[in-house]
């Protein structure tokens, strides 16, 4: 495996850390640049195939049209919702101000 | 500003509608899909993306956005997939958003709108695609904190993007206003601006006329009225006009629309490159639309409010106004045409059906479908109004008293007595006292004043309590006053 072009560099890593709101150490940064380093040049053996003739996949299993009937089924109590929040106030989940 | 300057800019517009379908049942979970219930009672695992819990597709919310792809005229992607937009949010509790990504269900669609003069621009519909709703936040300034709802979470929503067709403000709204109406024939969703279930964001650009190249954007939230979208839409114009005559350049921005002060201010939370991370939804299968499904959702596709109002001008030779408003709703078109089924002059049928019948609807708050009167019953109304039976007071009288009662024309007239007063000895009796009665006005009528005529015959009027004929009234005055025949009136 050639290593001379970089599929991923810690800036990538740390915009995409910034996007999950991950906050990482700086090793901890090095360190996953590198797996996924190893990780995109193993899936890259895919480019090497000949896929001409192959249809697009947008799903793995051989399934299609997979419906629910418009018919209501019981919800959760609010209580019971509240139960998983990590503040709550008067049936609202309470978080800090997002405005 | 000169004048001279503003005509040299054209305004650009694209509009982003999102509709909130009323379906039983949330998209891809079994909460009830209502309005207005105790915060945090409508939600389940998969709602609430709580770990293992899977989607699976409302059949209901899938015909739907088809029958909104057939309305709009799009083209249908018969591949169905879902994507995962992803993004941190309170209100989307899983950290993404099932939604439609590269193909969306509908695409290159367009609707036709007219403005007041009856000119029809087409608009495009640029795609149309099916994804579901956020919760609802609500900011509080004194702890600091927001507070979170998710019974919206999950309902089935519809986002309609225009191609950047709209030239003006008045333009969009026209636009908006022609979407809703389409909609609303569907019955795929109540359409109710301030309940949130019909939600409008704009794109407004401004160039130099005669240039085909777009300026720079901005994006507008926050409009929820018709008339917001109008004045928003209208203060950005302006905006953007005096930052590009000033020589400075607009800003790539979102701003959200304050109705109270009546203007765009930049959204102020840390505005993050959008960077969505799309990825196929892997807890959704495809979905493959049969040729057999669509044309069975074609079938019930209604007439279109534009097509309606072509042909019931064309049919019936109706005014531009009496078809605007009888188009405007089903219901009422489908009264005036089983109407028109039974009673030629159908120019009566729409001038009572947009007067009276209209008014008595907004006086008591309802659509006609909970109006205690039959086409049938309407038609004896206007019938005796023609035979002179009802004059045109006493018809209106009537029809207040048959919507109260929910009996026919014929039964109220006679509980009521409204019946005109056509007998002419009778009405020669009540001209005799009011000449009596009133010696100065028709000594100058005498003498030529003959438009105190009017007041005389107001005078017979109420003393029969509003009974009278009044032609005939005024007819036997005439003829005693002024000897004239009283044949003339009729
Ligand atoms: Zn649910």
């Amino acid at each position: 495996m050639t290593r001379a072009t970089k599929i991923i560099t810690q800036d990538d890593v740390k915009y995409i850390a910034s996007l999950s709101r991950v906050h990482l150490q700086k090793e901890e940064t090095q360190h996953l640049t590198k797996d996924l380093e190893g990780i995109l040049h193993y899936v890259h053996k895919l480019e090497r195939l000949d896929v001409r003739e192959i249809d697009p996949t947008s799903h793995v299993l051989p399934l299609k049209n997979v419906y629910r009937c418009d018919e209501v089924r019981s919800s959760l109590k609010q209580a019971e919702v509240m139960q998983l929040a990590i503040q709550q106030q008067n049936g609202f989940l309470k978080v800090p101000k997002v405005i | 500003m000169m004048p001279a300057m503003e005509q040299r800019y054209e305004t650009v517009i694209g509009l982003e509608v999102h509709l909130q379908f009323s379906t039983q049942t949330k998209i891809f979970c079994g909460c009830a899909n209502v309005f207005g219930q105790q915060a945090n009672s409508q939600t389940c695992p998969v709602c609430l993306g709580l770990p293992g819990a899977l989607p699976v597709l409302n059949q209901k919310a899938l015909e739907y956005a088809i029958k909104v792809a057939l309305a709009l005229d799009c083209r249908i992607n018969t591949l169905v997939k879902f994507d995962r937009k992803n993004y941190y949010y309170p209100d989307l509790p899983k950290g993404y958003q099932i939604s439609q990504y590269d193909k969306p269900i509908a695409q290159d669609g367009h609707l036709l709108v007219a403005d007041e003069n009856g000119t029809t621009k087409r608009i495009g519909i640029k795609r149309a695609h099916l994804e579901e709703d956020a919760g609802k936040l609500i900011h509080d300034d004194q702890t600091n904190s927001s507070f979170v709802d998710y019974n919206r979470t999950g309902t089935p929503l519809m986002e309609i993007v225009s191609e950047p067709d709209l030239r003006s403000a008045k333009e969009a709204y026209d636009y908006l206003q022609a979407l809703k109406l389409t909609l609303q024939y569907l019955h795929v969703s109540d359409c109710d601006m301030e309940k949130g279930s019909l939600r409008c964001d704009a794109n407004v650009s401004l160039r130099i006329k005669g240039t085909s190249s777009f300026g720079t954007k901005v994006e507008i939230k926050n409009m929820n009225s018709f008339k917001a979208v109008r004045a928003a839409l209208e203060f950005e114009e302006r905006r953007q006009q005096e930052i590009l005559v000033s020589g400075a350049r607009v800003v790539q921005e979102t701003r959200l629309w304050n109705d109270a002060k009546a203007l765009t201010l930049p959204m102020r939370s840390k505005e993050e490159a959008h960077d969505y991370r799309y990825f196929p939804e892997p807890d959704l299968v495809p979905f493959v639309l049969e040729e057999s499904m669509i044309a069975s959702i074609r079938c019930s596709v209604p007439e279109l409010p534009r097509a309606k109002y072509e042909r019931l001008r064309q049919t019936y030779g109706l005014s531009e106004y009496d078809t605007n408003i009888i188009a405007a709703d089903q219901d009422i078109a489908d009264f005036f045409e089983a109407c028109a089924k039974l009673y030629g002059d159908t120019k009566k049928i729409a001038n009572w059906l947009s007067g009276p019948l209209l008014q008595e609807m907004n006086a008591r708050k309802v659509g006609l479908k909970d109006m205690r009167v039959t086409p049938q019953d309407f038609i004896v109304l206007l019938q005796k109004m023609a035979e002179n039976v009802l004059s045109n007071l006493a018809a209106k009288e009537t029809l207040k008293y048959m919507l109260d009662t929910g009996k026919g024309a014929v039964l109220v007239i006679e509980e009521r007595g409204l019946a005109q007063l056509s007998d002419s000895a009778a009405l020669i009796k009540i001209v005799e006292d009011v000449i009596c009665q009133n010696e100065s006005v028709v000594q100058s009528i005498r003498a030529g004043k003959e438009s105190a005529v009017g007041f005389l015959v107001g005078q017979a009027m109420r003393q029969s309590q509003g009974k009278a004929n009044p032609k005939m009234i005024g007819a036997i005055i005439r003829n005693k006053l002024l000897g004239s025949s009283i044949t003339e009136a009729y």
